[in-house]
Protein backbone atom coordinates (compact mmCIF):
# COMPACT_ATOMS: atom_id res chain seq x y z
CA UNK A 1 0.00 0.00 0.00
CA UNK A 2 3.01 2.26 0.50
CA UNK A 3 3.53 2.03 -3.24
CA UNK A 4 -0.02 3.24 -3.97
CA UNK A 5 0.32 6.14 -1.52
CA UNK A 6 3.62 7.12 -3.13
CA UNK A 7 2.01 6.87 -6.56
CA UNK A 8 -0.73 9.26 -5.52
CA UNK A 9 1.71 11.81 -4.06
CA UNK A 10 4.02 11.55 -7.10
CA UNK A 11 1.03 12.06 -9.42
CA UNK A 12 -0.06 15.14 -7.46
CA UNK A 13 3.41 16.74 -7.47
CA UNK A 14 3.92 15.87 -11.15
CA UNK A 15 0.50 17.32 -12.04
CA UNK A 16 1.04 20.49 -10.00
CA UNK A 17 4.38 20.95 -11.76
CA UNK A 18 2.72 20.61 -15.17
CA UNK A 19 0.04 23.14 -14.20
CA UNK A 20 2.46 25.65 -12.64
CA UNK A 21 4.83 25.46 -15.61
CA UNK A 22 1.98 26.04 -18.08
CA UNK A 23 2.71 22.78 -19.88
CA UNK A 24 -0.86 21.57 -19.27
CA UNK A 25 -1.95 24.23 -21.78
CA UNK A 26 -1.71 23.00 -25.42
CA UNK A 27 -1.06 26.54 -26.73
CA UNK A 28 1.97 26.84 -24.41
CA UNK A 29 3.42 23.65 -25.91
CA UNK A 30 2.76 24.60 -29.54
CA UNK A 31 4.24 28.04 -28.75
CA UNK A 32 7.47 26.22 -27.85
CA UNK A 33 7.31 23.88 -30.86
CA UNK A 34 6.71 26.74 -33.33
CA UNK A 35 10.29 27.81 -34.03
CA UNK A 36 9.30 29.69 -37.19
CA UNK A 37 6.58 31.75 -35.50
CA UNK A 38 6.77 33.76 -32.30
CA UNK A 39 8.78 31.34 -30.20
CA UNK A 40 8.09 30.83 -26.48
CA UNK A 41 11.19 29.14 -24.95
CA UNK A 42 9.48 28.51 -21.56
CA UNK A 43 9.37 24.74 -21.98
CA UNK A 44 13.15 24.52 -22.12
CA UNK A 45 13.09 25.85 -18.55
CA UNK A 46 10.58 23.15 -17.53
CA UNK A 47 12.89 20.41 -18.83
CA UNK A 48 15.96 22.09 -17.38
CA UNK A 49 14.40 22.41 -13.93
CA UNK A 50 13.13 18.85 -13.96
CA UNK A 51 16.46 17.39 -15.07
CA UNK A 52 18.37 19.47 -12.49
CA UNK A 53 16.50 17.64 -9.71
CA UNK A 54 16.17 14.25 -11.38
CA UNK A 55 19.86 13.93 -12.35
CA UNK A 56 21.27 13.65 -8.81
CA UNK A 57 18.29 11.48 -7.81
CA UNK A 58 19.05 8.93 -10.56
CA UNK A 59 22.76 9.05 -9.74
CA UNK A 60 21.84 8.18 -6.15
CA UNK A 61 19.36 5.51 -7.29
CA UNK A 62 22.07 3.77 -9.33
CA UNK A 63 24.12 3.27 -6.19
CA UNK A 64 21.27 1.91 -4.10
CA UNK A 65 20.05 -1.68 -4.19
CA UNK A 66 16.50 -1.00 -3.08
CA UNK A 67 13.94 1.78 -2.84
CA UNK A 68 12.61 3.27 0.41
CA UNK A 69 9.62 0.92 0.42
CA UNK A 70 11.98 -2.07 0.17
CA UNK A 71 11.42 -3.08 -3.45
CA UNK A 72 14.32 -3.28 -5.97
CA UNK A 73 15.09 -0.16 -8.00
CA UNK A 74 13.97 -0.88 -11.56
CA UNK A 75 16.18 1.12 -13.93
CA UNK A 76 15.95 0.51 -17.69
CA UNK A 77 18.62 -1.89 -18.94
CA UNK A 78 18.11 -1.70 -22.72
CA UNK A 79 21.03 -0.09 -24.52
CA UNK A 80 20.35 -0.70 -28.22
CA UNK A 81 19.37 2.26 -30.36
CA UNK A 82 17.04 0.26 -32.60
CA UNK A 83 14.27 0.82 -35.10
CA UNK A 84 11.33 0.64 -32.64
CA UNK A 85 12.96 3.39 -30.53
CA UNK A 86 13.52 5.74 -33.46
CA UNK A 87 10.28 5.02 -35.35
CA UNK A 88 8.21 5.16 -32.15
CA UNK A 89 9.77 8.47 -31.09
CA UNK A 90 9.17 9.90 -34.58
CA UNK A 91 5.49 8.90 -34.51
CA UNK A 92 5.12 10.21 -30.95
CA UNK A 93 6.55 13.58 -31.97
CA UNK A 94 4.02 13.95 -34.79
CA UNK A 95 1.15 13.26 -32.37
CA UNK A 96 2.61 15.65 -29.80
CA UNK A 97 3.04 18.41 -32.38
CA UNK A 98 -0.43 17.98 -33.91
CA UNK A 99 -2.31 18.83 -30.72
CA UNK A 100 0.35 20.21 -28.36
CA UNK A 101 -0.52 17.51 -25.84
CA UNK A 102 1.67 14.70 -24.51
CA UNK A 103 0.51 11.89 -22.22
CA UNK A 104 0.89 13.42 -18.73
CA UNK A 105 -0.64 16.83 -19.51
CA UNK A 106 -3.48 15.03 -21.34
CA UNK A 107 -4.31 13.13 -18.15
CA UNK A 108 -3.99 16.27 -15.97
CA UNK A 109 -6.37 18.14 -18.29
CA UNK A 110 -9.03 15.48 -17.61
CA UNK A 111 -9.17 17.05 -14.14
CA UNK A 112 -10.26 20.36 -15.69
CA UNK A 113 -13.21 18.42 -17.23
CA UNK A 114 -11.95 19.45 -20.64
CA UNK A 115 -13.78 17.60 -23.48
CA UNK A 116 -10.69 17.94 -25.70
CA UNK A 117 -8.61 16.12 -23.07
CA UNK A 118 -11.16 13.31 -22.89
CA UNK A 119 -10.99 12.80 -26.68
CA UNK A 120 -7.17 12.94 -26.70
CA UNK A 121 -6.76 10.53 -23.77
CA UNK A 122 -9.29 8.03 -25.16
CA UNK A 123 -7.48 8.01 -28.51
CA UNK A 124 -4.12 7.75 -26.72
CA UNK A 125 -5.36 4.71 -24.77
CA UNK A 126 -6.55 3.16 -28.05
CA UNK A 127 -3.11 3.78 -29.58
CA UNK A 128 -1.39 2.19 -26.58
CA UNK A 129 -3.63 -0.89 -26.67
CA UNK A 130 -3.11 -1.19 -30.43
CA UNK A 131 0.65 -1.21 -29.87
CA UNK A 132 0.20 -3.93 -27.25
CA UNK A 133 -1.92 -6.05 -29.63
CA UNK A 134 0.64 -5.66 -32.44
CA UNK A 135 3.56 -6.42 -30.11
CA UNK A 136 1.87 -9.56 -28.76
CA UNK A 137 1.15 -10.81 -32.28
CA UNK A 138 4.76 -10.28 -33.40
CA UNK A 139 6.33 -12.02 -30.44
CA UNK A 140 3.67 -14.36 -29.07
CA UNK A 141 3.95 -15.00 -25.37
CA UNK A 142 6.76 -12.59 -24.80
CA UNK A 143 5.57 -9.34 -26.26
CA UNK A 144 8.02 -6.60 -27.03
CA UNK A 145 9.74 -5.46 -23.91
CA UNK A 146 7.43 -2.95 -22.33
CA UNK A 147 10.16 -1.46 -20.23
CA UNK A 148 9.53 2.20 -19.75
CA UNK A 149 12.09 4.56 -21.28
CA UNK B 1 13.66 33.82 -34.88
CA UNK B 2 11.31 36.05 -32.86
CA UNK B 3 10.82 35.49 -29.17
CA UNK B 4 7.25 35.54 -27.87
CA UNK B 5 8.01 37.82 -24.91
CA UNK B 6 4.32 38.18 -23.96
CA UNK B 7 4.03 34.46 -23.15
CA UNK B 8 7.62 33.71 -22.13
CA UNK B 9 7.45 32.91 -18.40
CA UNK B 10 10.75 31.39 -17.26
CA UNK B 11 10.10 31.50 -13.51
CA UNK B 12 6.84 29.49 -13.35
CA UNK B 13 8.34 27.17 -15.99
CA UNK B 14 11.44 26.60 -13.88
CA UNK B 15 9.42 26.17 -10.65
CA UNK B 16 7.09 23.71 -12.37
CA UNK B 17 10.08 21.87 -13.78
CA UNK B 18 11.62 21.58 -10.30
CA UNK B 19 8.34 20.04 -9.05
CA UNK B 20 8.35 17.55 -11.94
CA UNK B 21 11.97 16.66 -11.05
CA UNK B 22 10.92 16.15 -7.40
CA UNK B 23 8.15 13.80 -8.54
CA UNK B 24 10.64 11.79 -10.62
CA UNK B 25 13.11 11.68 -7.71
CA UNK B 26 10.43 10.54 -5.26
CA UNK B 27 9.22 7.73 -7.54
CA UNK B 28 12.67 6.30 -8.33
CA UNK B 29 14.09 6.56 -4.80
CA UNK B 30 10.82 5.79 -3.03
CA UNK B 31 9.27 3.10 -5.18
CA UNK B 32 12.08 2.20 -7.59
CA UNK B 33 10.17 3.15 -10.75
CA UNK B 34 10.92 5.56 -13.59
CA UNK B 35 8.43 8.41 -13.96
CA UNK B 36 7.34 7.85 -17.54
CA UNK B 37 3.74 8.84 -18.17
CA UNK B 38 3.16 6.68 -21.25
CA UNK B 39 4.60 3.56 -19.60
CA UNK B 40 2.61 4.18 -16.43
CA UNK B 41 -0.68 4.76 -18.27
CA UNK B 42 0.02 1.88 -20.69
CA UNK B 43 0.66 -0.56 -17.84
CA UNK B 44 -2.45 0.67 -16.01
CA UNK B 45 -4.86 0.16 -18.90
CA UNK B 46 -3.32 -3.20 -19.77
CA UNK B 47 -4.14 -4.14 -16.18
CA UNK B 48 -0.85 -5.85 -15.40
CA UNK B 49 -1.42 -8.19 -12.47
CA UNK B 50 0.01 -6.85 -9.22
CA UNK B 51 1.53 -3.88 -11.01
CA UNK B 52 -1.48 -1.75 -11.91
CA UNK B 53 -2.77 -0.26 -8.61
CA UNK B 54 0.15 2.15 -8.03
CA UNK B 55 -0.19 3.29 -11.65
CA UNK B 56 -3.88 4.06 -11.19
CA UNK B 57 -3.05 5.90 -7.93
CA UNK B 58 -0.54 8.04 -9.81
CA UNK B 59 -3.11 8.77 -12.54
CA UNK B 60 -5.64 9.82 -9.87
CA UNK B 61 -2.98 12.17 -8.46
CA UNK B 62 -2.37 13.70 -11.89
CA UNK B 63 -6.09 14.31 -12.39
CA UNK B 64 -6.53 15.70 -8.85
CA UNK B 65 -3.71 18.19 -9.48
CA UNK B 66 -6.02 20.10 -11.84
CA UNK B 67 -8.66 21.18 -9.29
CA UNK B 68 -5.89 21.62 -6.71
CA UNK B 69 -3.94 24.05 -8.89
CA UNK B 70 -7.18 25.88 -9.64
CA UNK B 71 -7.79 26.23 -5.88
CA UNK B 72 -4.18 27.16 -5.07
CA UNK B 73 -3.40 29.75 -7.74
CA UNK B 74 -6.48 29.91 -9.96
CA UNK B 75 -5.14 27.86 -12.87
CA UNK B 76 -7.49 28.36 -15.83
CA UNK B 77 -8.98 25.46 -17.76
CA UNK B 78 -6.84 24.55 -20.80
CA UNK B 79 -7.98 25.57 -24.29
CA UNK B 80 -7.89 22.83 -26.92
CA UNK B 81 -7.61 24.64 -30.24
CA UNK B 82 -7.41 21.43 -32.28
CA UNK B 83 -10.67 19.95 -33.58
CA UNK B 84 -11.86 16.52 -32.48
CA UNK B 85 -10.56 14.69 -35.57
CA UNK B 86 -7.08 16.17 -35.04
CA UNK B 87 -7.26 15.26 -31.34
CA UNK B 88 -8.14 11.65 -32.17
CA UNK B 89 -5.27 11.34 -34.67
CA UNK B 90 -2.86 13.14 -32.32
CA UNK B 91 -3.84 11.02 -29.31
CA UNK B 92 -3.58 7.76 -31.24
CA UNK B 93 -0.15 8.60 -32.69
CA UNK B 94 1.15 9.86 -29.33
CA UNK B 95 -0.07 6.73 -27.53
CA UNK B 96 1.13 4.23 -30.15
CA UNK B 97 4.43 5.99 -30.79
CA UNK B 98 5.29 6.42 -27.11
CA UNK B 99 4.75 2.72 -26.43
CA UNK B 100 6.66 1.61 -29.53
CA UNK B 101 9.52 3.97 -28.66
CA UNK B 102 9.48 2.99 -24.95
CA UNK B 103 8.71 6.46 -23.63
CA UNK B 104 7.51 10.01 -24.03
CA UNK B 105 8.40 13.49 -22.85
CA UNK B 106 8.67 12.44 -19.20
CA UNK B 107 10.25 8.98 -19.59
CA UNK B 108 12.84 9.91 -22.22
CA UNK B 109 12.88 13.72 -22.09
CA UNK B 110 13.18 14.14 -18.32
CA UNK B 111 14.14 10.82 -16.68
CA UNK B 112 16.12 9.40 -19.59
CA UNK B 113 18.20 12.54 -20.07
CA UNK B 114 18.69 12.73 -16.29
CA UNK B 115 20.00 9.14 -16.38
CA UNK B 116 22.36 10.23 -19.19
CA UNK B 117 20.90 7.43 -21.33
CA UNK B 118 22.04 7.54 -24.99
CA UNK B 119 18.80 5.75 -25.99
CA UNK B 120 16.71 8.49 -24.41
CA UNK B 121 18.90 11.23 -25.89
CA UNK B 122 18.26 9.80 -29.37
CA UNK B 123 14.52 9.38 -28.70
CA UNK B 124 14.22 12.95 -27.35
CA UNK B 125 16.11 14.36 -30.33
CA UNK B 126 13.87 12.44 -32.74
CA UNK B 127 10.52 13.35 -31.16
CA UNK B 128 11.54 16.98 -30.75
CA UNK B 129 12.52 17.07 -34.43
CA UNK B 130 9.26 15.52 -35.69
CA UNK B 131 7.21 17.72 -33.33
CA UNK B 132 8.97 20.89 -34.59
CA UNK B 133 8.45 19.70 -38.18
CA UNK B 134 4.77 18.89 -37.57
CA UNK B 135 4.02 22.32 -36.08
CA UNK B 136 5.94 23.98 -38.92
CA UNK B 137 3.90 22.08 -41.54
CA UNK B 138 0.57 22.66 -39.82
CA UNK B 139 1.13 26.36 -39.10
CA UNK B 140 3.28 27.62 -41.94
CA UNK B 141 2.83 25.29 -44.90
CA UNK B 142 -0.71 23.85 -44.76
CA UNK B 143 -2.31 26.44 -42.46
Amino acid sequence: MARNALGLIVGLIFGLGLCLSGMYEPAKVTGFLDLAGRWDPSLAFVMGGAIAVALPAFALARRRASAWIGVPIDLPTKRAIDAPLVVGAAIFGVGWGLAGVCPAPGVVDLGFLSPGAAIFVAAMAAGMLTWRAVADRRLPGRGLSAQDA
Amino acid sequence: MTIDWANFAPLPALAGGLLIGCAAALLILGAGRVLGASGIVGGAIEGRKGDAAWRWSLIVGLIAAAPLSRALWGAAAPVFAAGWITLIVAGFLAGFGARLGSGCTSGHGVCGLARLSPRSAVATGVFMATAFATVFLVRHVVG
